[in-house]
């Protein structure tokens, strides 16, 4: 294995672009446990298909947290916001592409409604690009707002956005309230509705890590790594540093929306304290399982959300009453002794196999 | 000759501090501006205001005949005007080749760039240039791991590919080896002559700024003291006199 990564170090002598945004024999064999696990899992543990379905949420969750906290270096507490907005746009476009939302949110029968099946598969595509495309621009126009802000600011600022969207969400009674919205019923079986939700789940991660390994390749990777080591140089260097923020974050909320939409329908019902703006669940998980695994690198964020989630689900299968122990233990453990993450100590430790390059290493 | 930059009457205070007041300074094209003080003088805070850091109390700064002074500093360096920190600044986590492909000019950069690669003559100019300041054997290093001498170079090497027509040096020999020195010397002297990059440089070290500047100005106290060609001012007694500490 480490033969086969010493020649595509060779190979980006004569390609140019630095190794690590190449995809290396080593990616490539990770990529292919990933889907043949992908494809693999629903069969081989069929009641475990939910579960793994929101396993690949948590990888999309800490790679999205990674674009802003692991390669820009802006720490945000509230990206669960965009899942949670996410969420509501979906419902709410699932619902109002067909019937009144107000009614259907105000009475106990939902309004007395029933979506056909083509209403329910076309409001479902439409309510995921609606989420993604909706929450990008909600966003961009936070970014305005909060992009002034900076280090523990930053990270407080937008955990109170996610924190006040809660409170927010649960005042308006158009969209439910606190009370919730009963989300339209999956036209076919339990294990058709796992099946296809576990597929769009799984298809999200796979895309969302595709797209984020092309972005680091092109110039936007190296601005945002420029900004998260000096982002005042970068400003004096000519870079458009609110640009590639405000992109970046809306990166983030695009995959995160579509995540929030997917995660509301499998549930089947939303409210937004616990389902939909959880800050001290999914919102720190995703954080945690970012660091657990090595911010700043393409496959830190995936393998720390396998970890994590292992993990939180062993122990709240076999251990209850200790799960958030054992979570607590992981986190203390991560931020105490190996604050550079799984995939970081490797970097350290075995730099040659992610093609970069050490002062007297032998070669 | 024109000037590049044209500084009037310029005055800055912090609170009751007053770093620089009713400074005019010149900075004629082709040619390299020394600056030279004491220590506190207000050498930086007017290398700041000229690059947009923070805004001016009085006066104007004009680049190119373009009044400057209340843009934001990613305008002003976009403009073609580029400093370097006097604490060197690069960005320590990538490596030098990274480093060097992020310097490119961002003058006219879309929105659709963002998501472009690099082309390959790129790569050829950050190597071009990481050769001429001597880091082509560190190129992959990360540069954080660089020593403190070849930070100074890299960041030099950057402001290179970032191709200003005017580059402000705040102190480029501070920390470096005095073998190194006249090696810097040589590759300021050729960045000048070779690529016609205007130079405004704030040194300490006399014999460098001698060497170097074609004209110096001294600030002393927050004022300007003196300027004209490397004799005059070193032979001018105030000048003797600020740094030696008489009054």
């Amino acid at each position: 294995m480490m033969a086969v990564a010493e020649k595509s170090v060779e190979q980006d002598e004569v390609g140019k672009p630095t190794a690590r945004r190449n995809y290396t024999a080593n990616d490539i064999m990770m990529f292919g446990a990933i889907v043949l696990f992908g494809i693999l899992g629903p069969i081989l543990f069929p009641n475990y298909t939910f579960q793994i379905a929101v396993l690949w949420l948590m990888v999309l969750f800490a790679q999205t947290w990674d674009v802003m906290g692991g390669q820009m270096g802006y720490n945000s507490l509230g990206n669960i916001f965009f899942f949670g907005a996410g969420m509501y746009i979906c419902t709410v476009t699932q619902i109002g592409l067909f019937t009144d939302v107000g009614a259907y949110t105000s009475s106990t029968d939902q309004g007395n409604f029933n979506f056909t099946p083509d209403q329910y598969y076309i409001g479902v595509a439409v309510g995921l690009v609606f989420a993604a495309i909706g929450s990008a621009l909600l966003a961009v126009a936070l970014g305005w707002i909060v992009f002034g802000l900076r280090g523990p600011y930053f990270a407080i600022g937008t955990l109170g956005i996610a924190l006040a969207a809660g409170e927010l969400i649960g005042a308006w009674e158009w969209v439910g309230g606190g009370g919730g919205i009963p989300i339209p019923v999956y036209p076919g079986s339990g294990d058709g509705k796992s099946f296809f939700y576990y597929v769009l789940c799984f298809a999200s991660a796979i895309a969302t890590f595709l797209f984020l390994k092309w972005l680091y390749s092109t110039r936007f990777g190296l601005a945002i790594n420029a900004i998260r080591d000096d982002e005042e140089k970068a400003e004096a260097m000519g870079v458009h540093t609110l640009r590639h923020k405000t992109v970046a974050w809306a990166i983030s909320a695009f995959f995160l929306g579509i995540a929030g939409g997917l995660f509301g329908n499998m549930t089947g019902f939303i409210e937004p304290l616990e389902v939909a703006f959880p800050t001290i669940t999914f919102g720190i998980f995703m954080v945690a399982m970012a660091l657990l695994g090595g911010k700043g690198t393409i496959w830190g964020p995936v393998l720390g959300a396998i970890v994590f989630h292992i993990v939180k689900e062993a122990t709240w299968t076999y251990f209850l009453g200790w799960q958030w122990i054992a979570l607590g233990v992981i986190i203390i453990i991560n931020i105490v002794f190996f604050q550079q993450g799984i995939v970081g100590w490797l970097q350290e430790k075995y730099p040659h196999w992610f093609g970069i390059e050490v002062e007297g290493a032998s070669k | 000759m024109t000037n590049l930059i044209e500084v009037r009457s310029v005055s800055k205070a912090f609170g009751g501090v007053i770093a620089n007041k009713d400074i005019s300074i010149d900075v004629p094209e082709g040619q390299i501006t020394g600056l030279i003080g004491p220590n506190g003088s207000g050498k930086t805070t007017l290398f700041n205001s000229i690059v947009g850091y923070h805004p001016i109390d009085e006066g104007s700064i004009k680049f190119k005949g373009e009044e400057i002074s209340t843009y934001r500093v990613p305008q002003i360096a976009r403009l073609g005007m580029l400093r370097t920190f006097q604490q060197t600044r690069i960005y320590g986590a990538m490596n030098c080749i990274e480093n060097m492909l992020i310097s490119v000019p961002h003058r006219n950069a879309t929105f659709s760039d963002m998501f472009k690669p690099y082309p390959a003559e790129m790569y050829d100019r950050a190597e071009e240039l990481l050769e001429f300041v001597g880091l082509y054997q560190k190129r992959k290093l990360h540069s954080g791991d660089l020593s403190f001498g070849q930070q100074k170079l890299l960041e030099f090497a950057m402001a290179l590919m970032n191709q200003p027509e005017v580059l402000l040096l705040d102190e480029p020999t501070a920390g470096i080896n005095p073998t190194l020195i006249n090696g810097l010397i040589d590759r300021l002297k050729r960045a000048n002559t070779d690529f016609g990059i205007t130079m405004f440089v704030i040194e300490h070290n006399m014999r460098v700024i001698m060497n170097l500047a074609d004209s110096i100005y001294c600030l002393a106290h927050g004022e300007l003291l003196a300027s004209g060609a490397p004799e005059e001012v070193q032979n001018n007694q105030s000048v003797i006199d600020a740094y030696l500490g008489a009054h």
